[in-house]
């Protein structure tokens, strides 16, 4: 795979670079040690280009460690609404001494600096403009308190960036205002430390000399900006979710945390009790299993995790299907095997969701691609669970879950909550008589009554070991052979209730794209790169969900390459398409990979179609 | 498990108890385990003190985990809806029941290995949370399912049935339970029905886990001369901590208990557990007498049983949680969905 960027893009670049000022369209990168509150400082410089109306993203690369390792704040702004990764830094804010050497050295000629003047960082290159700032020293004069210091060098830093961009200070002095919400002391003492950022800039600097500058423009407006376990705990509590038993683990612990704050803001009633329950598990085990029991009792439950928790979690997902138990399962997914890279973001657990747990499964996994839809989709796993009596995933990742993304504001949903096939009293009585895992309605999905229905005909005994249609246990081999069709059968009907795939066609177009998750940013970009660069019309097939639907087989068959990207090393999303298809289809599929744990940026892929496409004409 | 049944003012007809079920409604299919199994012995007291305490068949939820006793809720209780989980892991279903449905009545059959083994870690955990349901430990100190191996409650010295000397010490449940904050821990044995029978009872009037630890003899793999856990040696070995009766809630109290020998506990729901004291002198709600007697205990290989211990006073895990007074489960949209003005104010502050 070519490393280097092509040559339309150097000429781009170029560009870019003589041409005068770059207008809203850079990446900065703060170099940091983790631990040192500088995420507030992030927080703050982002939202005020936000503010300006400036599309924005903001990703934080960071170590798991508590205090004292480096970590890397990268925001993005970009007039054309581009938020995906981008791999070139243009201006860099060195606060690390440990990383410092390396940050610089990594970064493209003509790139900007902003360091700790101590660092002597402009001995290492001549092709760079560096701007020194004794931040230790500036810090010295707003509070004696050492450990204060620290913190408010990191609000210097957003002083002396926002002079070098020319970033409004009033949108500063918003963000920061709304930062540190009801604690005035903070907001006057980080203030002060803006100031001096902005004047020692004003008084020190050329800013002229700096190519990147923010104009106000209007894409921001009305827009909010959230991370997607933020989202996807929005999606549970508009969703109705009243049991969530959760285990804590990087990247997920989050979505149930932010959960309970929530819930106990929108959901005590009047008489002061909560019609919720959360409760922190002993381990994951326990976490899945309460949820699954608090299921089969009729409760909207779930419970969130990352790729070891879905490890533990395996015996339970078996019997949650094969008992037919509803429940959501969250996995924000970060980089495995094995502990892994537990601060690092990737799409490695397809197959380990897909087929959960031994013997013959399969499970619903819906795949969000943008903070909106970890809102949509995490309602939508609620309903699904309880129509199809099973437990339905909700896959994630740390990019997605973890950083700050802008979004249109999420649209209340209106529709009436699906409870599924619940019989209650009135149903057994009109009935007389009820076996749970019959087929009734030809549709896989059978019947269910929750514990506590007052009627002699209710009740049933649910087990993961072998049963007939009326719950009995069962060792022969024609109920098991039946029992098992019909969850085949129910996972068919599956495919025309999960959310469908999103295609753009382009025009003539004979490869396509087929990406899911937040895989898509990158796509969406590279197709624009695409088609500047090369003049190449490309197809784009978004999969929201397993298992595929219809329309899978039809876009490969319109298609004479069909170029799967994905974050993990094995291509895992291109396997389960190549057990679907048949075989003349399955060969038109093409597989571009991303996997070290930083995510996919729209360059990697553009190159990688572009050399794939070479080998192909040869 | 307290009850929230109205009392019912008229004299049940014969054969029926004060909620007009019959003991036919309380029995269950046809057990498949092996004849004289102490397992069965437990299923008859059961469907005997539910019945008698006069419970509500379809409030009742029966959950179990792997093995020989995890099979048993199949056999009690037809009407009432059950659960059998995966190994070791009922004490997660039970809880995620009990907060989805705090209306319930919660029966949870174990086995020493389901519990003692590969559910520890969640047997530990339920009795920290002092979860409300009646938890059964069905003790036999050996694997049945898998023919006969050694469990975790199996005592220093037993004898396998293939003539192996267990050489590792047992884990006491009890005394566990009692140092996790259990507030409701009996030890009994499969065959003393009338001690069971009052125990349950007694089990059903207490909000928070009530723990057993019943010795139930295997006769297939563990009945043989040199085992602790056997018919012959329970019998021969079990000393009675107090004589157990039970008064429900629901029958007026005449008789005087301050004669100094008994200790009249009240329940939760009312009822009162009288324990006659016996040559031992025991007091059932000191925590550290209680540790204590079961310390000597294993030290002198003695099989005490009774209610060990006693505390009427800590709240249940879903007291402490809070919730609506009606279960989750049911909660209509309106009042578990918040509204579009909610999400709008939430949207603004996000902006």
């Amino acid at each position: 795979m070519p490393n280097q960027s092509p040559q339309a893009l150097v000429a781009e670049e170029e560009q870019r670079l003589n041409g005068g000022p770059v207008i809203n369209d850079f990446s900065i990168q703060v170099a940091t040690v983790n631990g040192s509150g500088s995420q507030s400082s992030n927080t703050v410089l982002m939202r005020s280009i936000f503010q300006m109306g400036i599309p924005v993203s903001g990703k934080n690369l960071f170590p798991s460690n508590i205090a004292g390792l480096p970590t890397w704040f990268t925001i993005r702004a970009n007039k054309d609404g581009w938020i995906a990764r981008r791999k070139e830094i243009d201006f860099l804010v060195a606060m690390n001494p440990e990383t410092a050497r390396e940050d610089v050295m990594n970064l493209d000629p003509n790139r900007v600096v902003v360091y700790e003047e101590t660092l002597k960082l402009n001995q290492y290159r001549r092709d760079l403009a560096f701007f020194p700032v004794p931040f230790a020293k500036l810090a010295i004069e707003i509070t004696p308190d050492s450990r204060l210091r620290k913190l408010l060098a990191n609000m210097i830093y957003v002083g002396v960036v926002g002079e070098l961009l020319e970033i409004d200070p009033a949108e500063t002095e918003i963000a920061l205002t709304k930062q540190f919400k009801g604690k005035a002391k903070a907001v006057a003492l980080n203030k002060t430390a803006l100031d001096i950022g902005r004047k020692f800039a004003k008084e020190t600097f050329d800013r002229t000399l700096v190519p990147y500058k923010c104009h106000r423009m209007n894409a921001t407006k009305g827009k909010i900006i959230i991370d997607g376990n933020t989202a996807a705990a929005l999606g549970c509590m508009f969703a109705g979710v009243t049991v969530a038993t959760w285990y804590p683990i990087t990247p997920s612990s989050s979505l149930c945390e932010t959960l309970a704050d929530y819930m106990k803001e929108y959901r005590i009633e009047r008489d002061g009790k909560a019609n919720f329950a959360i409760v922190q598990a002993e381990d994951e085990l326990a976490a899945v299993g309460m949820a699954m029991g608090a299921g089969w009792a009729g409760a909207r439950s779930m419970t969130s995790t990352a790729g070891p928790g879905i490890s533990l979690m395996q015996e339970f997902i078996g019997l949650g299907y094969y008992a037919e138990i509803p429940t959501v399962i969250f996995d924000i997914t970060r980089v495995g095997p094995s502990t892994g890279l537990p601060t690092r973001t990737q799409q490695s657990d397809i197959l380990s969701l897909v087929y959960a747990s031994h013997g013959d499964t399969k499970h619903i996994v819906l795949l969000p691609a943008s903070v909106e839809e970890c809102f949509q989709m995490a309602y939508d796993a609620f309903d699904l669970a309880e129509r199809f009596q099973t437990p339905v995933f909700v896959m994630s990742d740390l990019d997605l879950g973890m950083n700050n993304w802008m979004a249109d504001p999420f649209k209340y949903p209106k529709k009436k909550l699906d409870r599924g096939k619940v019989l209650s009293v009135e149903d057994l009585k009109r009935l007389g008589n009820f076996r749970r895992y019959a087929d009734i309605d030809g549709d896989g999905i059978p019947y269910r009554t929750l514990p506590g229905t007052n009627h002699p005909a209710a009740s049933y005994f649910t087990r993961g070991s072998g049963h007939n249609e009326a719950a009995a246990y069962s060792e022969r081999p024609d109920d098991y052979k039946r029992n098992m069709d019909r969850l085949s059968k129910k996972y068919e009907t599956a495919r025309q209730h999960v959310p469908p795939p999103q295609i753009q066609s382009a025009n003539g177009a004979k490869i396509g794209f087929l990406g899911f998750g937040t895989t898509h940013w990158a796509i969406i970009e590279s197709l624009d790169q695409l088609q500047r660069e090369y003049d190449r019309p490309i197809s784009y097939y978004r999969l929201r969900a397993v298992p595929f639907t219809k329309h899978l087989a039809e876009f490969f068959e319109r298609h004479d390459r069909v170029y799967v990207v994905e974050q993990n090393r094995d291509g895992q999303m291109g396997m389960l398409i190549k057990l679907e298809l048949p075989a003349e289809l399955a060969g038109k599929l093409r597989s571009i990979r991303h996997y070290s744990g930083i995510p996919i940026d729209a360059r990697f892929v553009t190159d990688a179609l572009v050399a794939a496409e070479k080998g192909e004409q040869n | 498990m307290s009850m929230t049944t109205q009392q019912t003012s008229a004299t049940p007809p014969k054969n029926m108890n004060r909620l007009g079920f019959t003991m036919a409604d309380y029995k269950g299919a046809e057990s498949t385990l092996c004849a004289g199994c102490g397992h069965d012995a437990i299923t008859s007291q059961i469907i005997k003190a539910f019945y008698e305490y006069g419970v509500e068949p379809h409030r009742v939820a029966k959950l179990s985990g792997i093995g020989c006793s995890s099979k048993t809720p199949a056999y009690f209780l037809s009407k009432s809806h059950g659960f059998n989980g995966v190994h070791g892991r009922m004490p997660a279903v039970a809880t995620g029941v009990m907060l989805a449905n705090k209306s319930l009545i919660s029966i949870g059959v174990s086995g020493d290995g389901d519990t003692a083994s590969i559910g520890m870690g969640q047997f530990v955990h339920l009795l920290r949370r002092n979860v409300p349901m009646i938890y059964i430990i069905e003790n036999n100190g050996v694997y049945g399912l898998t023919k006969g191996q050694f469990s975790a409650t199996a005592d220093l010295g037993s004898k396998a049935k293939s003539g192996v000397m267990n050489d590792l010490p047992a884990i006491d449940v009890c005394a566990m339970a009692i140092e996790l904050g259990c507030n409701f821990v009996a030890r009994s044995f499969a065959g003393d029905p009338k001690q069971m029978v009052a125990l349950l009872k007694a089990a059903l009037g207490h909000r928070g886990t009530a723990l057993f630890d019943v010795i139930s003899p295997c006769v297939t793999f563990n009945n043989h001369e040199g085992s602790t856990k056997s018919y012959k040696y329970a019998k021969d070995h079990e000393e009675l901590l107090h004589e157990i009766s039970f008064v429900p809630f629901f029958e007026q109290i005449t008789v005087d208990y301050s004669d100094g020998e008994t200790t009249d506990v009240e329940l939760h729901d009312g009822s009162h557990i009288r324990l006659r004291k016996t040559d031992k002198g025991y007091d059932a709600t000191n925590k550290g007498a209680a540790l204590d007697t079961l310390r000597k205990c294993q030290e002198l290989n003695e099989f005490l049983t009774g209610l060990i211990y006693i505390n009427e006073i800590k709240p249940d895990f879903l007291t402490l949680l809070n919730m609506t007074d009606e279960p989750l489960a049911t909660l209509p949209q309106e009042r578990v969905q918040p509204k579009e003005d909610d999400l709008r104010e939430i949207m603004a502050e996000l902006m």
